[in-house]
This record gives C-alpha cells, structure tokens and sequence, in this order.
C-alpha cells in the first residue's frame, strides 16, 4: 500500500497576472482514493490540468513522477498512454452519439478506418457491466441521465486500460442515489487496485471514500491528512481550506446604510434548458443604498442565475416573482426596462458576455446608454470621447487611448471598463457577478476601491463571488446561496469562512 | 478637462498607423492598380467616358445592394435572396406599369415599400425565430424566383415607359449648359495598341506616342458637380482634423492625409472630366452618391450603426447591455429588401423588360463585394467605403474582362481568387498583428 504511484514536486503554474499554483506538491498511492479539496479557485483543476497534460510540459515549473519515473506529459494522449485518465466536471460526451460510439471515441476498434461494429459493441457491454449499467450500446447519450452518463465517462476510462482515474466533481450534478452509486463503484475498483483522486465539496462524500486527503489553498499545498491514522472529521478539512491570511487586502470602509432599493420577493426561476426543473426556489433578499452584500455558494449554487434572471429575465424562464424598486414594484421583463428600473449586472463573463472584444474603449464605454451621447440617433463624438475618457480616468483604466481595441486590455482593465460601462447608465442597484475574477492583486484592490465609492455615492452594491476572503472582506451582509436557495443571512459579525461553509454543508446533507 | 484629456493620448507612431490601416490603404491601391492594369491591357479603352459612364451604370445595382449587404454582414448575418428580390420586384413593377399602366411615381415608391415587406418576411424568421440567415434567405431565394416565374408567367414584359427608363439610363441634364461645350487641346500619351494581343496571348512591346488630343466639355455641370465635391470634401476633412486636434482625438499622420486627399480630389475630378466630356451625371450616379454618404452616414456617426457593429461583434454582450438585437436584426433585412427592390427596378429599366432569370447569381457578386471591401464573415468588422469599392473591384474586372473578350469563363475563374485573396490578406495580417 504505500507504493508511490504519483508524485508531484514543486509545480507552479502561472496565467499572464496570476500564479495559480504555488510550489505545489502532491502524492499519490498506489490503489488509495485520494480527495483533492480547496475553494474555488484554489487550483485544484489546474493542478490536474497539469498532471493530465492539457498544460504541457514547459509551461509549468516542477516535476511529475509517475511510477518512480520523471515524465513530461505534452499531450492529453500522453498522460492517457500510461492510463492516467482525467473525467472533467463538464461531461466530455457527444449527445446525439451512442454509448459504444462515445466510449470508442478516437480509440475505435477498427481496420483500415473500417469499424468493426459487433466487436464495438460486444466491449462496450462488458464495460457497461462493469460499471453497473444494463443500457444497450446502441442508446444515445442524450437519452440517459446525468448519473448515468458520469458512469459511461467512467467506463470509457476503462476502455483505455486505466491505472489512475482522476475524477473533477464527480458527483455535483448527481442526485443521493447516483451518488452513491458512482462512490460505491469507486470503492470496488480500489479493492481490484485502481487507483482514483478525486476532487469534490461534498465533505461528507469525501469522509466516506477517501484514504487520503490533500488541501490547496490560494493555490498552494496546505497539508495531507491521512484518514486511516486519524479520524478527520468535517471541521478540521474546513478550517485547512479556509485558512487564515487576509489583512490589509481590502481597503477600509465605513458603511453609511439608507434606505432599501432593492427588493425580490418569492422568486422562483426554471431552468433555461431543462425546462420542467425547478433552478431557484422562492428568493427573497433586499439591498439597501450604501450597503455592499454579498452573495456567497460554490458554483451552481445559483448566484449568477439569480442575477441575471433578475436582469431583464436574461436568464431561466417561467420566472414569478417580484422586484421591487425604492418599495414600487417594478417592470424588469426586459434588459432595457430592467436599466431604466435603476439596474446594472456585470457579468462574470467579461469576455464572451461583458465587452465587445474587438471594438475600443470607447464604444464599449458608452454601448449600454449610447442615448445619452446621441441627438436624434446621431452620436455627438466629441461627448462621447469626453464620457469615455473621464471613466478613463476616473477608474485608471491603463491603455494607450480610450482608441484601444479592448481585446488587447488586461484582465483588471477589462473589468473596468465593464464598470465604466454599467455605471454610464447611472444604476441605483449594481450587481457584480465575480468582479475579481482572473485579475490580480493589485487590480483588485482598486476594484474594490471602486465599489467602496459607489457605496459612499448611496448605490446598493449586490455582490456575487466564490473568493469567501473578498465577501467577507467587502460585504455589509452576506446571502448564503445552495442549490438554488437562500440558505442563510449573515451580518457582518456572523459572517466567517466557517459559518458560510457550514451553512453550505449543512443544507446540501438536509436536502 | 479638454487640455487633460488630450494629454493622455498619445499620438501613434506613422508605422503604426499604416499598420492599423493597410486594409484601407491597400484596398484603394489595389482599385487603382487594377483599373490602370486593364487601361493599358484594353489598350485605353477602360477609361474612355463611354466606357466610365457604363461601368457606373453596370456596377450602380450592385453597390447599391453591397450598401445594404455591408450592415447585414456586419451584423452577423448573410443574405442569399437578394438576386431573387431583384427579379421578384422587377417583375411587379413590370406588371404595374406595364399592363396595369399605372403612373411610376406610384409604382416606385410601393416597390420599394414592397421590398422592405420581403425583406420583413425573411428578417422575422432570422431575427426572432432564431434560423439562420444562410437557411432563411436560402429559401427566400427559391421562394422568390418561384414567385417571379408565377407572375411574370414565365415570360418577360417590357418595354417600360420613358420616364421609367430614365431611372437608369437618364442624364442630369446640364444645368450649367449655357457656358458649353467648351473645346481645347493638349498633349497626351496615346498607345496605338493594347499591350497584349488577347487572340494569341502575346505581349507586345508598348509603343507610347505623344500626340495632341481635342477634348470637348459637352456637360459643364458635371465637372462642377466633381471641383465643387471635391472642395467640399477637402474643407470638411480640413475642418474635421482641426477639431480633432482641438479635442484630442486621434489623427491619421498628416504625410497620409494629404497622399489620400491628393489621391481621391485626382480621381474624382478626372471622372467629372471624363463624364463631362460624354454625356454628364447619369441619374444612377446621383442615386448611387447620395446612398453611399447616407449610408457612411449611419455606419459611422448614429445609434443604429453602433449598436449593429455591437451587435455583430458580440450579440451575448450587446443583448445584456440593453441592446434590442432581434429588432435591429429585423430591421436590416427590412433595409437589404428595400434596397434590393431599388437595385431590381434600376435593371429592369436599364434592360426595359423585366425577365424571370433577371438577377441570377447577383447575391455573389453582391457579397464578394463586401467581403472583398474587407467585412468579416464572422461579423462586426466592415465599412461602406469598403464594399464600395469592393464592388468596384469587381465592376472593374468585369468591365475590363468583357472589353478584353474574355468569356464568362476566365471571369469567374479570375474574380473567384482575387475574393480568395483578398480575406487571405485579411487573415494573414490579422494572424500577424
């Protein structure tokens, strides 16, 4: 058992104004199920994105030693050649394939291009077997469910001879009894010595399966517990991934609160896609002006649907409800009446949902309330210069003029500019979905700068993120979200990593 | 505020600027490369006025389609049925005036009220039934034809009446007629031969004579209507720089402002010339000139014109940002329609009948235009001054392949790289900057 499988020494990865992973070190044993935890964010993804070779070799410092041996993955096939397969939390099937053809995927059984099918299929029913599924090969993915679909993924990883299956949130779409399902199966293939990891939020899952556990943090190693020599128990993993380190990154305020502005009341949203599933269950919650709050949750929570089906119903249908404005009920069925309501949504998407990539500063400045720069449909240029440079200035966008094709800005910049965007349109109520994603620690500071003016200005400031640290740091009040309800209320004195986290765990062992 | 703005944007370097443009720049090089290319291989024919007078008139229906085009493009989408509109409409005006003799100052009007309702008709389903543009006008398209052959029951109806007629191949008439014709020689380079014989395909050495050339001004009003263009356009672009600089704006390098003025005032006053010394303004022209500055107009100072780039950069972003994308869809396929019933009324009059195969194949060349003028098939990216002469381009090839007496063959062959070319240089110098 202690047989070394894995071991990775001193990886550090960095994305252009961001170090995602921090000397970064991480062992495997052979036939263990090894849990990987953190927050979001921590860099759990990427440390497996590294390891599996989608980051290849030479774009991260470090060594990885697989079977005592140094390797350099510089392909995904690489990595899989030695049975080191990784099942990403987004399913990677073809919906409107079969089970058998998805499973052969790339690997089909097959002579000179020629699929030789009754073998195809004969292989993808042993394989089904053995992960529990009595489907016949022949039915499409799109035909079977999520739980059943993680399984075909796993049985996939089969086909191609698997030593060390790496599984990314394996069970955060599945119901109790699919869950259980796919964790008693982990537990069978450690009993013929597979060896998994896997990454997950769901502690109590992990308490159950795992041999061993490693914690990141901020993207760094914080320890390794061993199960088997000590009894880790809920707390003692959340206290590792929460940590403590975080004076000084936020900029001081003092909270002058008014009235309320906004109000939302019962609101129950469907889901975009799947149309008969119930996404958020009755929502309620207020800002009030000079109050920043904060809505914390691990992802899928339904913070940014909240958000956006609040926005113009740019999300979700069947939406019923009521938004409320300064007490008056108001109109926001679309995204202009929801700007003339007083609103203003910045995405967490800034580059597919945010900017106009490849138009300039300026034309993104003044895009959401071109009207304000315009008589009789015809744009007064020299107004619109003068608005697009005073954001320009006012937010310290840094570029070589507000002429600058926003694609060539920085991350933080780009952000700005966002902000620039919304706050043109004068908002009563802004709501910041991940203002700081992906941008660094300077520039996040200055956002958070930003949104303590505001806040001063007596706009209700509704803030999403999953960086608890930033919430904590930035919030008046904090809005618990899971699975698509409000699970909890903080004041600014209740509010801690642990108490956030333990309303999370709390309501997901309810549910 | 004024003074600290202009501080903090720096002026970008000459190499810069000709970098950021080489598409423009290169886009009018490459029109004046082509047309002295076949003034010297049609041995002068090319720029003969009779010959301006018909590229103008040959190539007027399909930049005005490109107009329309250009912002269909622009906002992400294609429009396949614009050929068949041309023959849809041109049919029902035929049917009106023709057999119903119903006066044109109505019939022109409702066509292109009828145009717009086409182009409504495909626009509804692109724009908020969410098919694609390719699929729905692709249908229109048959749709369209079909409907031309039901009406016009297979046959062609013609000819118009007079006053119809002059929509194409009517003159502005001299205005200015009481100070012509005005007649005076000079000096002037002629060949005596094209430089390659096209019946062998052999080169021939240029034998460039001076000789002395009568010219004759027969339409004074023309050449005014060129020097008073010009002085305009000079004077306004004069005064824009100055309120630039005064705002601080940014300023193309000066060395490049007086090239591109010197260059534009040089063509258009020759082409005034060339046109006063024939028959003067054909009313296309008129048509053509005034769209094309309503339609620059649009791209590039009002609301609607901002929000289709937006929207075709990024229809997610412009959505959320307040943007109603499926109206402003709907309404450029209204535009594309109206224009494209204007273009289908201008040929039926120049050909005076309106046939069922009218229009075959113009969507092509409507399309090449804009796409050769430098739009980006994947939306956002695209100018009217582009598709302008982009269309141009094309015109030219045309023009110059016809005159040469190459066969549709060599046309289609040639025009069909040098659209492979052109986005080719689109995409290099994009991969590269």
């Amino acid at each position: 058992m202690d047989n070394i499988i894995l071991e990775m020494r001193g990886i550090t990865k960095t994305f252009p104004g961001v170090k995602a992973l921090d000397n970064v070190s991480f062992k495997v044993r052979e036939g263990e199920i090894h849990a990987l935890v953190g927050e979001n964010g921590a860099g759990k993804s990427t440390l497996m994105k590294v390891l599996s070779g989608v980051y290849p070799a030479g774009t991260y410092d470090g060594e990885i030693y697989y079977d005592g041996e140094p390797r350099r993955f510089s392909t995904i096939s690489d990595s899989e050649h030695l049975g080191i397969i990784i099942i990403h939390q987004e399913l990677a099937l073809v919906p409107l394939l079969s089970i058998a053809e998805n499973i052969f995927l790339g690997n089909e059984i097959a002579t000179n291009g020629v699929i030789h099918w009754p073998q195809t299929f004969a292989r993808t029913q042993e394989l089904l077997k053995k992960v529990g599924l009595s489907e016949p090969p022949a039915t499409l993915i799109t035909d079977i469910g999520v739980g059943k679909q993680q399984l075909v993924e796993i049985a996939k990883a089969l086909s191609k001879k698997v030593r060390l299956l790496i599984l990314d949130e394996p069970t955060a779409s599945l119901n109790e009894n699919d869950s259980d399902a796919l964790l008693k199966l982990l537990m069978e293939f450690r009993t013929q010595g597979m060896t998994s990891i896997i990454i997950s939020h769901k502690l109590n899952e992990i308490r159950k399966v795992a041999d061993q556990i490693t914690i990141l943090r901020d993207g760094g190693t914080v320890e390794t517990l061993d199960c088997q020599t000590e009894d880790v128990g809920e707390d003692r993993i959340i206290k590792g991934m929460v940590g403590r380190a975080m004076e000084d990154r936020y900029p001081p305020r003092e909270p002058k609160i008014g009235e309320t502005l906004l109000e939302v009341k019962n609101w129950n949203v469907f889901h975009q896609h799947h149309r008969d599933r119930q996404f958020l269950h009755n929502v309620n919650f207020t800002v009030r002006a000079g109050e920043v709050v904060g809505i914390a949750g691990l992802m899928g929570a339904g913070r940014t649907e909240t958000a956006m089906s609040i926005f113009g119903k740019s999300w979700g249908h069947k939406i019923t409800g009521d938004v409320l404005m300064r007490g008056k009920p108001v109109d926001v069925s679309t995204i202009p009446r929801a700007i003339d309501a007083g609103l203003a949504y910045v995405t967490e998407d800034r580059k597919q949902l945010g900017l106009v990539l490849i138009n300039n500063i300026k034309e993104n400045t003044t895009l959401s309330n071109l009207k304000a720069v315009a008589k009789n449909g015809v744009i007064d240029d020299r107004k619109e210069v003068k608005v697009a440079s005073d954001y320009r200035s006012k937010l310290r966008i840094r570029s070589h003029s507000i002429y600058q094709e926003t694609v060539n800005l920085s991350g933080g910049n780009q952000q700005k500019v966002v902000l620039s965007k919304w706050l043109f349109t004068n908002p009563e109520v802004l709501i910041l979905d991940e203002p700081t994603r992906g941008i660094d620690i300077g520039a996040k500071y200055e956002i958070y700068t930003i949104i303590n003016q505001l806040a001063a200005e007596g706009k209700g400031i509704l803030m999403i993120s999953s960086e608890m640290p930033e919430l904590l740091g930035t919030c008046d009040r904090i809005y618990v979200m899971n699975e698509g309800r409000i699970v909890a209320e903080l004041s600014k004195a209740e509010a801690s990593q642990e108490s956030i986290m333990r309303a999370i765990m709390r309501s997901g062992e309810k549910l | 505020m004024v003074a600290d703005t202009s501080t903090q944007i720096n002026k970008p370097s000459i190499g810069d600027y000709l970098k950021n443009n080489i598409r423009e720049y290169g886009l009018l090089i490459a029109l004046v490369v082509i047309m002295l290319f076949f003034q010297i291989l049609t041995g002068g024919v090319l720029f003969k006025p009779v010959n301006l007078t018909n590229l103008v008139l040959q190539n007027s229906f399909i930049v005005i389609m490109a107009l329309g085009m250009l912002l269909i493009i622009v906002a992400g989408h294609i429009d396949l049925s614009v050929g068949s509109i041309v023959a849809f409409i041109g049919g029902l005006s035929a049917i009106m005036l023709v057999k119903w003799g119903v006066h044109f100052s109505i019939v022109v009007p409702l066509c292109l009220i009828l145009g717009g309702l086409v182009g409504a008709a495909q626009g509804y389903w692109v724009a908020y039934q969410k098919i694609p543009a390719f699929i729905v006008t692709l249908a229109g398209m048959l749709v369209f034809r079909g409907l031309t052959y039901l009406a016009l029951q297979n046959r062609p109806i013609g000819p118009f009446p007079k006053d119809f007629q002059l929509l194409s191949t009517g003159f502005v008439p001299d205005l200015l007629g009481f100070l012509g014709p005005i007649s005076f020689s000079t000096p002037w380079i002629q060949f005596q031969q094209s430089l390659i014989d096209t019946s062998t395909w052999s080169v021939l050495w240029p034998d460039p004579q001076l000789v002395m050339v009568q010219w004759t001004i027969n339409n004074v009003f023309a050449l005014a209507v060129a020097l008073i263009a010009v002085a305009f356009f000079i004077y306004k672009s004069i005064g824009n720089r100055r309120q630039n600089e005064l705002h601080g704006t940014e300023n193309e390098p000066f060395g490049f402002f007086v090239a591109q003025m010197s260059i534009i005032s040089a063509v258009a006053i020759f082409f005034g010339f060339q046109l006063s010394t024939y028959r003067g303004l054909p009313n296309v022209l008129v048509v053509m000139a005034v769209l094309i500055a309503l339609y620059t107009f649009v791209t590039t100072r009002s609301t609607i014109g901002r929000r289709i780039y937006a929207m075709g950069g990024n229809v997610k972003a412009a959505k959320l940002s307040g943007i109603n994308t499926e109206r402003l869809t709907f309404f450029t396929f209204i535009n594309m329609g109206v224009l494209a019933a204007l273009a289908g009324m201008i040929i039926a009059a120049r050909l005076n009948s309106a046939t069922p195969k009218a229009g075959v194949g113009f969507e092509l060349d409507v399309i090449a235009a804009c796409f050769i003028g430098g739009a980006s098939a994947s939306g956002g990216v695209g100018k009217i001054t582009g598709a302008v002469i982009g269309a141009f381009i094309m015109g030219v090839m045309n023009n110059g392949m016809s005159i040469m007496g190459l066969g549709i063959d060599y046309q289609q062959l040639v025009k069909g790289l040098v659209l492979l070319a052109a986005v080719f240089f689109d995409v290099y110098n994009k991969n590269k900057g």
